[in-house]
């Protein structure tokens, strides 16, 4: 079982790199992009044999304590 | 004053931040690395040392707080130990729940370096009270994610209860507030981007991070 975890920063928190790549992308003339954010995907391999309501409680468990920070970030998980 | 460095791997101020306290205390720190389990006996202050612990893996200071050292840290501080926590070491404070807020990547996204003039926000912590009546000091600042934040309710309380340490002046990372460092709820943690340890007299960086030390001396 695989489970994907996408970690943002929360709407409301600057993020000056997603801000650097929205620049840059209107420098190369994609004129029709706004604001953009950046995030990151951590994919995890789970052990078999977990239902998928275990392995989301788990993984929510996994974000609150070291995958994100939820000062700052938001995250959103994905299993299957 | 007995004192540890925990020593991260990625730690490159632990050495500094050695020199500092047997400067000022004429004690040797003991040095602790992050896979000690436990710290040595009746240590009245931790440095969590600046660096790019694990190579600011994930987020800045979040691999550090993970670390086997963390409880012992955490159990230190809420024993009402004092900790030091400088530049990657507030990054870890913060990740360890230790101090509110996160260190956001600076809103220049440069990495900045350079002697840093702060305002002394309060000169009655154990960390700042050697200061008297001195209102400014100089410390080195070297970092990219240094840009304090928190939200409005907690900023607002950390400046209602006296717990903002320093502010920049001329705010070099887009922080809440030109916030520089924070106390916690008791004020015997304080974490902050600039470096008083490489303010010690030597050749470089002034020696405005001595009084810091001193004051620590005293209190503890």
């Amino acid at each position: 079982m695989k489970a994907t975890v996408h970690v943002s920063l929360k709407v409301g928190v600057l993020d000056p790199q997603g801000k650097a790549v929205g620049d840059a992308l209107g420098r190369l003339g994609f004129d029709e992009v706004g604001a953009v954010r950046c995030g990151k995907t951590i994919e995890l391999e789970l052990k078999d044999g977990l239902s998928k309501a275990d392995a989301e409680r788990r993984v929510k468990e996994m974000c609150e304590k070291l995958l994100a920070n939820t000062v700052v970030e938001r995250y959103s998980i994905d299993i299957g | 004053m007995k004192s540890a460095v925990i020593v991260f791997p990625g730690s490159n101020c632990d050495r500094d931040a050695q020199t500092a306290l047997r400067q000022v205390t004429g004690a040797e720190p003991a040095m602790v690395w992050h896979k000690e389990g436990a710290l040595p006996n009746k240590l009245d202050l931790i440095v969590l040392p600046g660096g790019f612990s694990y190579g600011d893996y994930l987020r800045s200071g979040a691999m550090a707080a993970a670390s086997p050292i963390g409880d012992a840290i955490r159990a230190h501080a809420a024993r009402g130990g004092y900790v030091l926590a400088i530049c990657n070491g507030f990054q870890v404070a913060t990740e360890l729940g230790l101090l509110p807020g996160a260190l956001l990547r600076n809103a220049s996204l440069n990495f900045t370096c350079r002697p840093q003039p702060l305002a002394i926000a309060t000169n009655s912590s154990a960390f700042t009270a050697g200061y008297k009546e001195q209102r400014e000091v100089s410390f080195p600042i070297a970092h990219h994610d240094g840009n304090y934040f928190a939200d409005a309710a907690t900023l607002d309380r950390l400046e209602g209860e006296g717990r903002v340490a320093f502010r920049y002046i001329g705010n070099p990372n887009g922080s809440a507030r030109d916030i520089a460092g924070v106390l916690s709820e008791n004020g015997r943690v304080l974490g902050l981007m600039p470096h008083p340890e490489r303010a010690m007299a030597g050749q470089e960086g002034g020696n405005d991070g001595v009084k810091l030390f001193e004051s620590l001396m005293a209190a503890a």
